[in-house]
């Protein structure tokens, strides 16, 4: 069906612009070639017609179609079904649409294969009644578009509209898909506030969700910003260097080896860094911390261990989720730096600077707007990681300020809280919505703040 | 003004580093400037003499720019761009290896076509020179300095009560005044103008030709020019050149007078170029 309606549409389409151009061809012949837009444009015009209509209605038949079929089943069912529950009735009916796709229903009980094959007559009435309509629509749209074609018809500004028409839907679907997944955020975190107060969501120090009911996200929020401080102090000076590296020092053959090595950091999935913080990182850095706590202790500095040497870590996850946007801080201060225009630093070396003091001094400051921005969105991106953290952070809820204890974030909770048996009314579910919000909120106000400073300083130079 | 006592900068007696007055301050010879495999400049010799405005003229593209770039060895800073050629400066190579492009372009300033102010304060922008070559004793000194230079250019009375606004916010050719401010700062020997006035206004073009006047009788000045009447007006000696090579040098008035090439009248009658 799916296949027949796109091909109806084609030959609707394509029959309608010729029948249009032929038309407007005849009319430019009867008016000795003073039209006001060209055949092909009526040809559109009448095309447009043939199909958007119609295209509007093979939609409503993907969404509404199955809907329908399923309604008029279920009111014919015999009463015996009525004691079913709607969950249950739609399982049902889920099972009989499965067994209309295949020929082997045979051998199953009597009563569901009449079922079965009422659901198969009532789907093909809903196709034939769809394909009706729409070669009525279809008809009805050439007819009409035709009636229209004059030699002072404004085809082309109309179809010009129709462009934009399209475009802007386009751009629509986007927005209304953003649009949607805040409204639905919101309406579930409201949801969440009304069993848990929002201030103690927010200022509470103890989080279990999983087995009792205790809310507080405070050690998510700090867990979160721990790793992602160890991620920038990673990421922010290596990156920011190697930039500076390539912009101003690397020759253009070692630019265009290094740049694109760099970013392959970028394209490396984040699971892969994901099990190499687990397998190789944490363990490293719980050795190291096990070694100095025996050595403080062999040294007389400490009785007892200072550092939690834990399996997993803050500082493994951190140091690993800095290498990964390494490649992001680098890739964005390297096109703002390049924005420097080079009669700076022609201005800097004609006065004697060295190639150092040109970069600490004029081209850096210059593009101190850029670095920032791009340090943001760094800064939203660790934020928002998942994987590594959630292989590679641990998962206990605490407020610690030794790197080597594990953490947990955001997102690690979010991960745990929806994977397994939920239930949409349970606090549980409902308190990754308000994670979610929280984190949505915060990487949102990242990237609008470095956007704009990006924008202003982009004004500044051109 | 007890803290300027000793530095040269504020003594108008002294002129650096005086040479025979009008005695060459820069000599080439059989320069040849290559980028990557083309020749750009075949083969030019010639001399700039103190205290004095050379002019080089000539049609886009005829290497005048990438000449004056090698008086500063700024050609240095473009990849694949080769020098050949002897350039003596007080009889020394400052292509020599043992010559630091960073202290002869203390000694050589530079203006360019557009003008480019850090985007620092008026008054950072002349400092910079001077902090980065420890030029100032102090701040009162380098206060003293800012001030000389921007009276020199002739811009201290329009900046003198914003000196912390900054220097991008200023017109165009107050911008370039500041550029030329800023390079005289660093008490260079030699200026050089990289078509100076091209993006400015006939007003703004005449106040610095008349700052041209003025700075010659301390510098040897070389200036790039597409405009032939700027040409006559402020320079001395003229050159013209054509493609890559020096056509012809000499006094402004016999070049434009009396030239000895058909080329050169070619040009400065606009039958080309």
């Amino acid at each position: 069906m799916d296949w027949l309606l796109i091909a109806l549409i084609a030959v609707f389409g394509s029959s309608a612009f010729f029948l249009g151009r032929m038309r407007a061809e005849r009319l430019l012949m009867s008016t000795a070639g003073r039209m006001h837009s060209r055949p092909n444009y009526h040809g559109y015009y009448v095309a447009m017609w043939a199909t958007v209509p119609v295209l509007a209605i093979a939609l409503s038949y993907a969404v509404f179609g199955e809907m329908l079929t399923r309604g008029q089943l279920a009111r014919e069912l015999p009463s015996s079904f009525s004691r079913l529950s709607p969950a249950e009735l739609q399982s049902y009916l889920d099972s009989v649409r499965l067994a209309a796709g295949s020929a082997a229903s045979a051998g199953a009980d009597r009563v569901f294969e009449a079922i079965t094959n009422r659901y198969l007559e009532l789907r093909g009435l809903v196709n034939a009644g769809t394909l009706v309509i729409l070669g009525l629509v279809a008809a009805f749209g050439i007819v009409w578009g035709q009636s229209r074609l004059k030699s002072d018809f404004r085809a082309r500004a109309l179809v010009e509209n129709g462009m934009e028409l399209v475009l802007f839907l386009c751009a629509g679907v986007a927005i209304a898909t953003t649009a949607g997944i805040v409204l639905s955020l919101l309406y579930e975190s409201l949801q969440f506030f009304q069993k848990v107060s929002a201030w103690d969501f927010l200022t509470g120090t103890r989080w279990n969700a999983q087995t009792e009911a205790e809310f507080g996200a405070l050690p998510l929020f700090f867990g979160t910003f721990m790793i992602a401080l160890i991620a920038m102090l990673v990421a922010a000076p290596i990156g920011l260097f190697s930039a500076i590296f390539l912009s101003e020092y690397a020759s253009q053959t070692a630019r265009a080896w290094i740049k694109p090595i760099l970013e392959i950091l970028a394209g490396i999935p984040t699971v892969v860094y994901g099990f190499f913080a687990l397998l190789v990182v944490a363990p490293g850095i719980r050795s190291a911390a096990i070694w100095i706590n025996e050595t403080a202790i062999q040294l007389g500095l400490a009785s007892e261990p200072i550092l939690a040497a834990q399996p997993t870590s803050a500082l493994a996850a951190g140091l690993v989720m800095g290498i990964m946007i390494i490649p992001f801080v680098s890739s964005l201060s390297d096109d703002v730096i390049n924005a420097v225009p080079q009669t700076l630093r022609d201005a800097a070396f004609a006065l004697g600077a060295t190639k150092s003091e040109t970069v600490q001094q004029v081209v850096v400051p210059a593009a101190l707007p850029g670095i920032i921005a791009a340090l943001l969105l760094a800064v939203s991106r660790a934020i928002g990681e998942t994987m590594i953290v959630v292989m590679a952070a641990g998962k206990s809820a605490r407020i610690s300020m030794d790197p080597t204890s594990d953490l947990t974030t955001i997102t690690v909770q979010i991960v745990s809280l929806m994977t397994g048996e939920t239930g949409f009314d349970d606090p549980k579910t409902l308190s990754a919505f308000a994670l979610g919000l929280v984190l949505f909120t915060v990487t949102l106000a990242f990237n609008v703040v470095a956007l704009r400073v990006v924008k202003k300083y982009r004004e500044k130079y051109d | 003004m007890d803290t300027s006592q000793g530095n040269p900068m504020m003594d108008d007696s002294i002129t650096p580093q005086p040479t025979k007055d009008g005695g060459p301050r820069i000599d080439c010879r059989n320069i040849k400037v290559f980028y990557g495999q083309a020749e750009a400049i075949h083969d030019v010799s010639m001399s700039f003499p103190d205290r004095a405005v050379t002019a080089l003229i000539g049609p886009s593209g005829c290497g005048k720019s990438t000449f004056l770039r090698c008086l500063n060895r700024m050609n240095d800073t473009i990849e694949n761009c080769r020098v050949e050629g002897k350039i003596l400066m007080d009889g020394e190579d400052i292509n020599d290896a043992d010559v630091d492009p960073v202290l002869l372009r203390s000694r050589v300033g530079m203006v360019f076509q557009k003008p480019n102010p850090f985007p620092k304060s008026i008054y950072d922008n002349i400092a910079y020179g001077p902090r980065i070559h420890g030029l100032a004793n102090g701040r009162e000194d380098l206060d003293a300095i800012v001030e000389k230079s921007l009276r020199r250019a002739g811009l201290w009375e329009e900046v003198k009560d914003r000196l912390s606004a900054p220097g991008t916010g200023l017109s165009g050719g107050q911008q370039q005044r500041l550029c030329i401010a800023r390079a005289i700062a660093v008490q260079p020997e030699v200026i050089l103008m990289d078509e100076p006035c091209s993006a400015l206004d006939p007003i703004a073009t005449a106040r610095i030709e008349e700052l041209i006047d003025e700075l010659r009788n301390r510098y040897c000045i070389v200036i790039v020019t597409h405009s032939m009447q700027q040409a006559a007006r402020v320079s001395q000696r003229t050159a013209f050149f054509h493609l890559g090579n020096l056509v012809e040098m000499g006094d402004t008035g016999q070049i434009f007078t009396n030239p000895r090439e058909k080329r050169t009248e070619d040009y400065i009658t606009g039958r080309f170029g």
